[in-house]
């Protein structure tokens, strides 16, 4: 299960945080930091993986941000870093060629396209075909 | 106006992020607050889009930090509105901010209702969405009809589906008992497995995994859909499913949940479902072997993905061992691979093919491949996953080899895992040593190259090893003396050498390199570079010198008399050096031997580094009781280190000779037990454990391995033979007698009837509790050794509470089922006097070890405690409450125990009180 997804840049700034369990205002503050901590100085040679408390970091990074999933130890790896891409490519074919901004001025519109690809912590479609048609009936609407 | 229109936030979005400074970017964030509160507040005919726009400020203003403390209710009512963006908005901001407020909960809940019987398929999708991200106890109860409706119905869009399924799978966590789900929807939740659009299966097959976990039995019609599904996946082409097709590879996130969801299941009983899917399992190993499609790094993973779950399902079904040396083999090519991912993921599954009895062998053929890992591999992570398959692997064919280079690696090995590798050799060295003075080599090997890394359980540890095993202690006395000569030498050392001199000196004292004067200025020689306690400790080892060589013991008596010990800023150190400067002077040497006689051998159980080692890492937890435990710390138990213990369980009858052995038996410890007294006592402890020892006399070993699902318990039995011949004729049988035939059915697979010297069989069975039960089984066991028949009768420690399952609730709950169970037989309470000293976590952790919960914050008082849990029986579940109430001054306790069926709670009385 992932328990939560993050977007951070090479700063430590959070475009965005998206929690699938209940923590505090001041933890969900530290696992930031933790987690930016932690994947930041690692390099392309290392793996896409890391131990995390008692759970893992799948993490992959696009130009300046990290995009961060936190799931179970014996969650798919694979599975999950593949989901994250999966995620990027929707990202940059909604907001054509997405970069930090985008996720800055339209963070609310980045919760729809997570919420359509990641509920209650599981993967719920893959298809980019099926959410990009689906954002785009959304944009549509007043 | 458009819902991307909302010019006034980026607007302020631009001014934030020009801000110069931190104070600069809070003035005009409380110039903002200011501005939307007067809005809220002045202007009553603020329409939807404003609204919607401010609401969404305070909602960017929230995440970039600050408290946000008023818009609640504008956030509420843009709910009501029928325009999706104002709608979204107030989902949103409900979903991010008020996940934990209560005060609007009811009003929320009637919007979401409202929208949920909508007909507009999207605002049912926001409700649903906004469900799952912050759905809890109160929302179960509110929506325990519509969302499990909207999942089954027949006309609903596969995309409401989709988000029902996982809103569904939310409540289930966060309140599996509010959340009542009619069990004739059960086989129309599993055929969305079947579904055509592959999105909704893809969402239910998570619902069904979490449904499934709770109750195996009545979803067990999934594994049959499972299979077919995914069989039609593997074996399609890619372009099949051009949606679902991820470069190149067909829906490789179902299919990686379908072969997750089949780990909960032993492999299929009915021959085609289980040839289907080993053909499944069998065409994704050959399709790892065709060549890639696509240079993109996309591709490989995602078949790989695939390919990793798919070796996941063959470890845990553990039985066709032509697919587990495949996937060994195929493992061991990505040793090779210059993805590190690949390297890495590979290492962490070979661990787990080690620890199966098909596959261990093939693992090892890899030990350069790893070995060189060790050496070469950039990423300390990796190298970290190298150090636990090396010691996955180490058996005691190779186990000096792998030590060897595990020690080599040591010198240079990363500072983060010193202290787990320590362990990890210590314990090895221990369990695979033929030849204790190899052991003690490696150990002071240790102590010379990571000293700093060596916890007190590792030194502690090699001094009880000396202490138990006469034949090693002059070998001791000697290398701990040369060590002791080096220069620099650890505290560590030290403290080691110093303890096995102040026992053992003697036994090298004739050899004129090791007088007793030489060897008190050696050790005196760092006396004063040590820290207090090891100086304590020194100190004590004078003494023992006193009592080995009188003719030094006035040079020690001057030690103890000088100032800096006697009367030394420690107190320790000074209580010391005048008490033992006293004993010395007034006791004769008769008295004196009595005193500082050598110590006796340890009693002792289970090695404490495994226990170290598998001390975990800080938790994430989350707030709130009602949130799920996080599964991973349940599961990485199943994973590795439960098949750790069987290993361990193993080996003790395997190694006979070996040290974890030896210490356990009674005859080494010094005092004969009688071994009806060690197995009624070990018995009592299979209450809180799922793994012990149940019988063991000088020919035989007797262990049990026991995990319950619901009514059935899986057992595994391990009988070992202790001697150096043949067991022949062996049978073991388990008796019912009267009462307990008709409340346990037991099924054991049959077992050889010869046993090897020194080797194990197991044996494993089931043992299905129909109907509550008091009495314990009988086990006969018996064989022929040396022509001699041999026969065992003891009782076999079933005890009910293996049947009970924990039981999460609020003090309401609790406390509104405790009142309805107050029928005369269904409570009992006892007054007892403490066994143990009351310690609130012991007795927590044994209750939770029980198998009932035991809950915080339930009881008024917090010293006390209060649990629940369901005996599963097939006939009927029995509920049981509980509340033990310490009594610190009084060293006593009170336990109250309620069940809904009569007589249980006296049982269940009779199994715990005199355990605390």
């Amino acid at each position: 299960m992932i328990r939560f997804i993050l977007i951070q840049n090479r700063a430590g700034k959070t475009r965005l945080a998206k929690w699938f369990m209940n923590f505090h205002d001041d933890e969900k503050q530290k696992l930031i930091e933790e987690v930016h901590a932690l994947v930041t100085v690692r390099d392309a040679k290392h793996t896409n993986f890391v131990e995390f408390r008692n759970f893992k970091i799948v993490y992959r990074r696009y130009a300046g941000l990290y995009f961060c999933i936190c799931v179970d130890v014996n969650d798919n790896n694979l599975a999950y870093l593949e989901a994250i891409h999966n995620f990027v490519e929707v990202l940059n074919e909604f907001f054509h060629n997405v970069c930090e901004l985008d996720l800055v001025f339209n963070f609310y519109k980045v919760y729809s396209v997570v919420d359509e690809m990641f509920l209650a912590g599981e993967i719920r479609e893959t298809s980019q075909i099926k959410v990009l048609k689906q954002l785009t009936t959304l944009t549509s609407l007043e | 106006m458009r819902g991307d229109a909302m010019r006034g936030l980026a607007v302020f979005i631009s001014d934030i992020r020009n801000c110069k400074s931190r104070e600069a970017e809070l003035r005009r964030i409380n110039k903002e607050l200011t501005n939307i509160r007067q809005r809220f507040r002045a202007d009553k005919t603020l329409d939807g889009y404003q609204k919607k726009k401010y609401v969404c400020k305070l909602l960017f203003i929230f995440l970039l930090g600050h408290d946000i403390d008023f818009g609640y209710m504008e956030a509420v009512n843009l709910l009501s509105s029928n325009k999706y963006t104002e709608k979204q908005i107030g989902y949103l901001f409900i979903s991010v901010i008020m996940n934990s407020s209560t005060e609007m909960k009811q009003l929320i809940i009637q919007n979401i209702r409202n929208d949920l019987q909508s007909r507009n398929p999207i605002f049912i999708n926001l409700a649903l969405q906004c469900v799952a991200n912050i759905g809890d106890r109160e929302m179960a109860i509110a929506f325990t009809n519509d969302i499990p409706r909207l999942l089954i119905s027949g006309d609903t869009l596969d995309a409401v589906k989709q988000s029902a399924a996982l809103c569904l799978l939310r409540l289930h966590r966060t309140s599996s008992d509010s959340l009542q789900l009619n069990t004739e929807w059960t086989a129309r939740i599993i055929h969305l497995l079947n579904d055509q659009h592959l999105g909704v299966a893809t969402a239910a097959v998570s619902l069904i995994d979490a449904l499934v976990k709770r109750n195996p039995d009545e979803y067990r019609g999934c594994v049959n859909l499972a299979v077919s599904r995914l069989s039609r996946i593997v074996t399609s082409s890619y372009t099949d499913f051009q949606d679902y097709t991820y470069y190149f590879v067909p829906a490789p996130w179902l299919c990686v949940k379908l072969l997750r969801l089949l780990q909960n299941y032993p492999p299929p009983e009915d021959p085609s479902v289980r040839s289907r899917l080993n053909e499944c399992l069998d065409t994704i190993l050959n399709k790892a072997q065709e060549p890639l499609k696509s240079k993109k790094v996309q591709h490989s993973n995602a078949r790989n993905a695939v390919l990793f779950e798919a070796i996941n399902l063959i470890i845990h079904m553990d039985c066709e061992s032509s697919l587990l040396v495949r996937a060994c083999n195929q493992l061991g090519q990505f040793l090779q691979n210059r993805e590190t991912n690949l390297r890495y993921l590979a290492l962490e599954s070979m661990c787990l093919l080690a620890a199966s009895e098909f596959s261990h062998e093939a693992v090892k053929k890899h030990q350069e491949t790893v070995i060189n890992a060790l050496k070469s591999e950039r990423d300390v992570s990796v190298r970290q996953r190298a150090v636990d398959l090396l010691y996955a692997m180490c058996d005691r064919s190779n186990a000096q080899d792998l030590v060897q280079e595990m020690l080599a690696y040591l010198e240079t090995a990363d500072y983060t895992i010193r202290e787990e590798m320590v362990l990890k050799i210590a314990i090895l060295s221990e369990k695979y040593a033929v030849d204790y003075s190899w052991y003690l080599d490696v150990m002071l090997k240790l102590i010379r190259i990571a000293g700093d890394f060596v916890s007190e359980e590792v030194w502690y540890r090699v001094i009880q090893v000396v202490v138990n095993r006469t034949d090693v202690q002059s070998y001791a006395a000697k290398i701990a003396f040369e060590a002791l000569q080096a220069p620099a030498c650890h505290e560590n050392m030290v403290k080691v050498g110093g303890y096995i001199l102040g026992e053992y000196g003697n036994l090298i004292a004739l050899d004129p390199r090791s007088t007793p004067m030489i060897q008190f200025n050696l050790l005196h020689s760092k006396y004063h570079l040590c820290s207090p306690a090891t100086r304590c400790l020194i100190l004590s080892t004078y003494m023992k010198f006193m009592n080995l060589f009188p003719e030094i013991k006035h040079h020690i008596q001057e030690i103890l008399r000088h100032d800096s010990n006697y009367r030394s800023s420690d107190v320790e150190i000074q209580q010391r050096a005048t008490e033992y400067l006293r004993l010395s002077e007034i006791c004769n040497p008769t008295v004196l031997a009595t005193i500082l006689e050598i110590m006796p051998p340890y009693p002792e159980k289970q090695s404490p580094l495994l226990v170290r080692l598998k001390q975990k890492k800080p938790l994430m937890e989350a707030n709130g009781a009602t949130e799920s435990q996080p599964a991973a710390s349940g599961n990485t138990d199943d994973g590795p280190k439960l098949t750790e213990t069987a290993i361990h369980l193993n080996q003790q009858a395997q190694h006979q000779n070996g040290l974890l052995v030896s210490l356990d038996t009674p005859e080494s410890n010094g005092h004969h037990e009688e071994s009806t007294s060690h197995h009624s006592s070990s018995a009592k402890k299979f209450l809180f454990k799922n793994s012990d020892i149940i019988f063991e006399n000088e020919l035989i070993q007797v262990g049990i391995k026991g995990e319950s699902t619901k009514s059935t318990l899986r057992i595994e039995l391990y009988y070992g033979n202790k001697t150096n011949s043949h067991l022949t004729h062996f049978s073991a049988d388990i008796f019912t007698p009267g009462d307990l035939q008709t409340a346990l059915r037991m099924n054991f697979d049959p077992i050889k009837s010869t046993i090897d010297p020194k080797a194990q069989i197991k044996q494993t069975g089931t043992i299905d509790c129909i109907k509550d039960f008091a009495e314990l089984p009988t086990m006969n066991i018996s064989f022929l050794h040396n022509n001699m028949l041999q026969k065992i009768d003891y009782a076999f420690p079933l005890y009910l509470n293996k049947f009970i399952e924990k039981a999460e609730m609020d003090s309401n709950n609790f406390f509104l089922r405790w009142r309805n169970l107050d029928k005369p037989n269904q409570e009992c309470q006892k007054i007892f006097p403490a066994k143990f000293p009351m310690v609130y976590n012991d007795c927590n952790q044994k209750l939770e070890d029980f198998g009932w919960s035991s809950l915080v914050g339930i009881d008024v008082n917090a010293e006390n405690f209060c649990g629940a849990g369901i005996i599963n029986t097939s006939t009927q579940p029995i509920g049981c409450l509980y509340r033990l109430e310490p009594n610190k001054q009084a060293k006593m306790y009170r336990l109250t125990i309620r069940s809904s069926k009569e007589g249980v709670a006296n049982r269940l009385m009779e199994l715990l009180e005199d355990q605390f």
